[in-house]
């Protein structure tokens, strides 16, 4: 195949680029923090025999992790706002998808890991006086985190890549504006090649990061 | 003497199955009590039963001359902050040390006093110093449980439970998983305990050590107190068929007297 590469394109359409990295940062941001967070809370909730905690967890869990994101984020964006009156934007309805996906899948990440740990810990800690907070926070998450970690750094490459997805409602990130570059220059090929080049530039080096960091915390045992 | 742990008909069910069957304990301080029984028996539950980390299923638990829960209508409602606060002061040691693997030796007896106890950073080391030095350990302060071997792992955890200042010490099977030559530090180090008047209720299969430092023994069977008695006494002429049973289990290959030469 003698297809003539021509970045040039591309390079004059630098700053349209850098606005959607800066739009798929944000995007990642906040989904990576909101889905984490809130799914160490359910994650937790899930490992409490209580059903009043175990049941709405479970619930949420099977919900938010069978019906696909891009599924979720036009749901949010279309049918949310005639179902309630409440208008989405393309921000909002993308944070919404990819935030209750990646809670559904990082609560059983740390259930798991929560579950990992010997029951003896718990008793230790009971037996010297701490409730179930401080058991949770000083003794089996500590130890817990470690354990999980490669797999919560897998669900954050996921969440990362799951911001692509945000395009198809017009949010304003990489992909979305690879597209329109593309439409304006006609340059399909280098434009979507530039995000490619774009994900892998980002990710991979974050990615060796968190191995080293692995490797540090590895030590400490 | 003061009474420090009373139980009264204390009855703890699992299910269908009843494992206590009304126990009437009585441990005045400074007393070294054993628990004795075969697996099964209870011996375990009771023990778990006295700080609450079983919930008994009747009956009631005095430490210190206080009723542990409200009385509600006839039945005993357990808070768990104020369990919290009992199991603080009720030291308890496990048969698999249980020490916490990402904090030094160290870090593992002022845990507690830290988070639990609230206590300064310095007054929690130096607390933890001496409890280390009193189990002779003073120099793996800052070493990581998985470097120790399981005999200085358990004396470890002792210190741990002693760095909370307890009004009593409970010891559930603290030698089963032990190498046989590494039990002899750890009971050598209960023994001192003992000594110093510290107030200990024991599961134990170490009859010598029943033998030799308690003040009384118990033995349990089928979630009863079955036979009681000075360890001298029960030990070596028991009144029922099941603890002489249970005493023929174990010394069945002793190691013959030496004879004089």
């Amino acid at each position: 195949m003698d297809y003539n590469w021509d970045f040039n394109s591309v390079f004059q359409n630098w700053p349209a680029f850098w606005v959607g990295l800066q739009g798929t940062l944000l995007m990642f941001g906040v989904t990576a923090t909101l889905g984490m967070s809130g799914g160490f809370i359910i994650g937790v909730m899930r490992y409490i025999k209580h059903p009043l905690a175990a049941w709405p967890a479970r619930a949420f869990v099977e919900i938010f992790r069978n019906i696909p994101v891009l599924v979720q984020i036009i749901w949010f964006y279309y049918a949310f706002p005639i179902l309630t009156g409440i208008e989405t934007s393309p921000f909002l309805a993308a944070v919404l998808g990819i935030s209750l996906n990646t809670m559904a899948f990082s609560a059983e990440i740390y259930r798991a890991g929560i579950q990992s740990i010997d029951k003896g810990q718990w008793e230790a800690g009971k037996a010297i006086g701490m409730n179930f907070q401080q058991s949770l926070r000083r003794i089996i998450m500590p130890v817990a985190i470690k354990r999980v970690l490669p797999a919560l750094t897998n669900r954050g490459i996921e969440v990362f890549k799951m911001s692509t997805l945000a395009s198809v409602v017009a949010y304003v990130e990489t992909l979305n504006q690879a597209k329109l570059i593309a439409d304006l220059n006609y340059n399909p090929i280098e434009s979507y090649t530039a995000v490619a080049i774009i994900f892998f530039v980002v990710l991979f080096p974050i990615v060796q990061a968190t191995y080293a960091i692995e490797r540090v915390l590895k030590r400490g045992n | 003497m003061t009474e420090l742990v009373r139980t009264e008909n204390l009855h703890k069910q699992f299910g269908d199955l009843k494992v206590l069957k009304g126990i009437n304990l009585t441990v005045n301080a400074g007393e070294t009590v054993v628990l004795l029984g075969s697996s099964g028996s209870g011996k375990s539950t009771l023990l778990r039963c006295i700080n609450f980390m079983e919930i008994p299923t009747s009956g009631s638990v005095y430490v210190n001359g206080e009723a542990v829960g409200q009385e509600h209508k006839g039945k005993t409602k357990y808070n768990e902050g104020d369990l919290c606060k009992l199991r603080a002061r009720v030291g308890m040691v496990f048969q698999h040390f249980n020490l916490f693997p990402h904090m030094t030796v160290l870090q593992n007896v002022m845990e507690g006093q830290l988070t639990v106890l609230k206590r300064s950073k310095s007054d929690a080391k130096e607390k933890s110093m001496t409890q280390l030095e009193r189990v002779g350990l003073a120099d793996k302060a800052d070493t990581y449980p998985s470097h120790l071997s399981g005999g200085q792992k358990q004396r470890v955890a002792i210190a741990r439970a002693l760095a909370m200042d307890p009004d009593v010490m409970l010891f559930d099977e603290v030698t089963s998983a032990l190498d046989p030559e590494l039990v002899g530090e750890v009971l050598k180090t209960m023994r001192q305990l003992a000594d110093e008047g510290m107030t200990m209720i024991c599961v134990t299969h170490e009859l010598g050590f029943a033998y030799h430092v308690a003040n009384r023994v118990l033995f349990i069977h089928e979630g009863t107190i079955h036979e009681e008695g000075d360890p001298q006494q029960v030990l070596r002429n028991p009144e029922t068929t099941r603890m002489k049973e249970f005493l023929e289990g174990h010394a069945l290959f002793k190691l013959p007297e030496k004879t004089a030469p």
